[in-house]
């Protein structure tokens, strides 16, 4: 009998601001490889809320682009669900673009060809957009017919509780990153208690990482013998060589890139600190950070403040072709995340040539053999490993040469087949 | 006959401490680290294994012989860290069974960088182990048994070598077995002793691996395989690390019971002995030459130099270390030059290999770093401090040489290293 499993993502490419959006994508495409069925749900976000800024989709686009989605896999159904759910949001900035959108765009629930008014819908908070997006997929889920419920993060754990609930099927839940990663130690007790009930009702929990498993059994008193580690892949995006020179700068340039949401989480003042150091040292290098997130204007601050100003560059968002852009660029990309649960961007910096300096407090690290790590707070030996990079052209090719093989490890054939093994410890 | 003829690598480096860029001064060797690890290995290997082989030696009545090569870098070490175990080598000296091979004092690679260095190397070694066990060297093995035709061309300049020790590498010999005693091609008067690998991995890798077939391995069981040679050679090089005893097998595998028994085992066939390299060299001639035209080593599956030259960091690493001989040189300044060559050691390279990284594999061995990355960067970083020792130090010897007034000179050096040590401080603080 065919496996099928009932699977509550939130964000799926192109539609993405995070890994997550990449994993999900990444296994869900070797899971119908393998001949599993899946029914992903989505909340439909409001393409407003990326920071990119993308185009506002309409009704039509959206059934579209739900076909073109389902035409890519074979075993695939997608159903989207209009929510205003966003990933790695916080309710104090969930909170400021609900007042952004007050009399906002018409929202359509996809795969419904029900009209609905958002403005008219909302409570106002983000919990009860979570609980309400739980009713709606224990809706869809009586109608399904499915062996496994399967949910990635937080927000769609209330839902796959009650959709493993009214199907009586067992649940699994996967973490890709914690309230303590996001947050350090002031986390938010709500967020807390939701990540906390998933897990307990959870059968298995696949953690993507031994980082998180122990932060699983830590922080959220589960036993180490239900969290599974499935750690994250890297498809086969073909890989290009060549490295592009900026029209900005300088051919003798030498660039250090950071890349990914600018929040507490990922350390981009320790990406300043360690840039500050450099320039001690060396005069050639610039450095890039690029993304977005709520650090942003401190950082431009701060690197003003240090008197780097001239050698720090704020791209903001970038997406597609400009992300590969800026890793052609690159001479070595640093990930200083202060809590990073896995971290696929190494994997991509890497699958374009890019030797990777990342923290040891990331799951990465504990299988990456071939990049430089430190500790995200030790700005010292960042900056020395970094000076090192640029330095020696001998180091910079071994990393990255090794690296590139290295990187055909890590496939996403094998996590889902470890997850679907997963999924048949549970049913039986 | 068959003649058994053992011989024991005894190295330990001097690892480097955590260097950045932002270091400065040039206090490169981790002491606390490398005393720590001496006496360790002291306790578990060099002084249980000493004390069993004067054991042996007495109680064979001198039948039972062994050959150590011993490098400079160990002896500095166990004079500063273990003087115990030095004087417990000397006590083997004493016996007559045992002898001292020579080799490059710093365990180095620089047989194949420059032949200047080495052959100073080597002449250091020589003296020192002439100074503490009383021995003139006439046996020569080279680093990690790197050889090729050049070599013996290299040590005839010494005029009293006998012979060289290396692998016995399959692709070296052909058909023909390591049994016996061979001549290199470029050299009339050296012999070439070829190390048994069969045998010596048996002892050395499989004594204690549960895998394999013929585990476990009983000291009359090796005997007889020793024995099974006699027919076709007269001779088993068995050439290992020391560290073999009590650290790469630990006490528990049984390998000192496998040692204790090992000589009454051998000398159950009337015909089997025990002989030191040198007895070997002239107990029996050469049976024909051996062309080594690329080089071969002891080390890995490849017997090649993959382990020290296998990426460009090891190469750009080797390169730039001897491309400062003559600056380094030039200063004869003893503390530059004794920092330079410490850093010669091949495993400062070793820890470089990238090979097996990923596998987690074998290189691992009192590794002090996470990552060859961090060897390398680390290695560089050193290397950097002393280019720039270097450049003072002639800087400094060309301004003797043209200031002549001496009390001008006096307080223009005063007055610099004012300066110096403010910069100290104050990168310190920003520190």
């Amino acid at each position: 009998m065919k496996l099928k499993t009932f699977m509550l993502g939130w964000e799926f490419p192109p539609f993405i601001s995070g890994g997550l959006g990449t994993a999900c994508y990444g296994l869900t495409k070797a899971l119908d490889g393998l001949g599993v069925g899946v029914i992903f749900l989505l909340p439909r976000i409001s393409p407003s809320q990326y920071a990119g800024g993308i185009k506002m989709l309409s009704a039509q686009d959206i059934v579209k682009s739900e076909q073109v989605m389902s035409a890519e896999f074979k075993n695939v159904k997608f159903r989207t669900i209009t929510s205003e759910l966003q990933p790695y949001a916080n309710p104090l900035s969930y909170h400021q673009t609900q007042l952004q959108q007050t009399k906002a765009s018409v929202h359509i629930s996809a795969g419904q060809t029900e009209i609905e008014f958002a403005a008219s819908h909302y409570g106002g908070d983000m919990y009860s957009q979570v609980y309400r997006y739980a009713e709606k997929v224990t809706q869809i889920a009586a109608s399904e017919d499915f062996d496994v419920v399967h949910a990635h993060d937080w927000m769609t754990y209330p839902a796959a509780i009650a959709a493993a609930k009214i199907s009586a099927k067992p649940l699994v839940v996967q973490v890709h990153s914690t309230e303590f990663d996001r947050s350090g130690e002031n986390i938010n007790q709500m967020i807390y208690d939701i990540e906390r009930q998933g897990m307990h009702c959870a059968h298995k929990i696949i953690a993507v990482s031994n980082y998180t498993k122990n932060i699983i059994t830590s922080r959220y008193g589960i036993s180490a013998d239900r969290v599974e580690v499935v750690y994250n892949a890297i498809g086969n995006n073909g890989t290009n060589g060549s490295r592009a020179v900026c029209s900005t700068f300088n051919k003798n340039d030498r660039i250090v890139l950071f890349l990914g949401r600018i929040t507490m989480q990922k350390g981009p003042e320790y990406f300043i600190a360690a840039a500050k150091k450099v320039l001690e040292k060396m005069d050639n290098v610039k450095f890039v950070m690029a993304g977005d997130g709520d650090m942003a204007h401190r950082m431009i601050e701060l690197a003003a403040r240090l008197r780097i100003g001239h050698k720090v560059f704020f791209t903001g968002f970038l997406r597609g072709e400009d992300v590969r852009k800026a890793y052609k660029m690159a001479d070595l990309y640093i990930m200083p995340s202060v809590s990073e649960p896995f971290g696929i961007a190494p994997l991509e910096a890497l699958q374009q040539n890019v030797p990777v300096l990342i923290s040891r407090q990331s799951g990465i690290s504990e299988v990456l053999t071939n990049a430089l790590k430190v500790d995200f707070w030790d700005i010292n030996e960042m900056a020395n490993k970094i000076i090192s990079v640029l330095r020696h052209p001998s180091l910079h090719q071994t990393l990255q040469k090794n690296g590139l093989e290295e990187i055909r490890r890590f496939r996403w054939e094998d996590s889902a087949a470890k997850v679907k093994r997963i999924y048949e410890s549970v049913l039986n | 006959m068959a003649s058994v003829c053992f011989y024991f690598q005894v190295h330990q480096p001097f690892r480097l401490r955590h260097y950045t860029i932002f270091d400065s001064h040039s206090n490169y060797f981790d002491d606390t680290e490398n005393a720590r690890i001496c006496r360790k290995v002291a306790e578990k290997c060099y002084l249980p294994a000493n004390q069993l082989f004067l054991d042996l030696i007495k109680r064979h009545q001198g039948r039972f012989k062994i050959a150590y090569s011993i490098t400079g870098l160990l002896l500095e070490q166990l004079q500063l860290y273990a003087p115990n175990v030095l004087e417990s080598f000397q006590q083997l000296a004493d016996t007559g069974c045992v002898e001292f091979l020579a080799e490059t004092y710093y365990h180095s690679l620089s047989f194949l960088y420059s032949p200047e260095e080495f052959i100073e190397q080597i002449k250091a070694h020589r003296e020192i182990i002439r100074k503490l066990f009383g021995q003139k060297t006439r046996i020569f093995r080279n680093t990690e048994l790197i050889y090729n035709n050049q070599l013996p061309e290299l040590l005839d300049r010494f005029e009293d070598f006998d012979a060289i020790i290396t692998e016995g590498a399959d692709h070296i010999l052909g058909y023909r077995s390591p049994n016996f005693v061979y001549r290199p091609v470029n050299s009339r008067r050296l012999k070439l002793l070829l190390k048994n690998y069969r045998l010596s991995d048996d002892i050395a890798f499989r004594f204690s691996n549960r895998d394999w077939s013929q585990w476990p391995m009983t000291a009359d069981k090796f005997a007889g395989w020793v024995n099974d040679v006699n027919g076709c050679g007269y001779v088993v090089n068995l050439f290992m690390d020391y560290e073999t005893f009590g650290e790469h097998q630990w006490e528990s595998t049984g390998i000192f019971e496998f040692l204790r028994h090992l000589p009454q085992e051998i000398f159950k066939y009337p015909d089997n002995n025990f002989k030191t390299p040198s007895e070997v060299v002239a107990s029996y001639d050469a049976v024909g030459t051996i062309d080594v035209p690329h080089t071969i080593s002891w080390a890995d599956m490849e017997r090649n130099l993959s382990a020290w030259r296998g990426n460009p960091m090891q190469e750009n690493a080797l390169a730039e270390i001897y491309r400062m001989e003559q600056l380094v040189k030039e200063t004869a300044d003893r503390q530059i030059i004794e920092d330079w060559r410490k850093l010669q050691t091949s495993d400062h390279f070793y820890y470089m290999c990238t090979k097996y990284f990923a596998d987690g594999d074998v290189h691992k061995y009192f590794n002090p770093y996470e990552s060859p990355y961090d060897s390398y960067i680390n290695f560089m970083n050193v290397l950097d401090n002393i280019n720039s020792r270097c450049d003072t130090a002639l800087a400094q010897k060309e301004q003797k040489h043209f200031t002549t007034p001496v009390r001008q000179t006096e307080q223009g050096k005063i007055g610099k290293k004012k300066n110096v040590n403010k910069y100290c401080v104050l990168e310190r603080n920003l520190l």
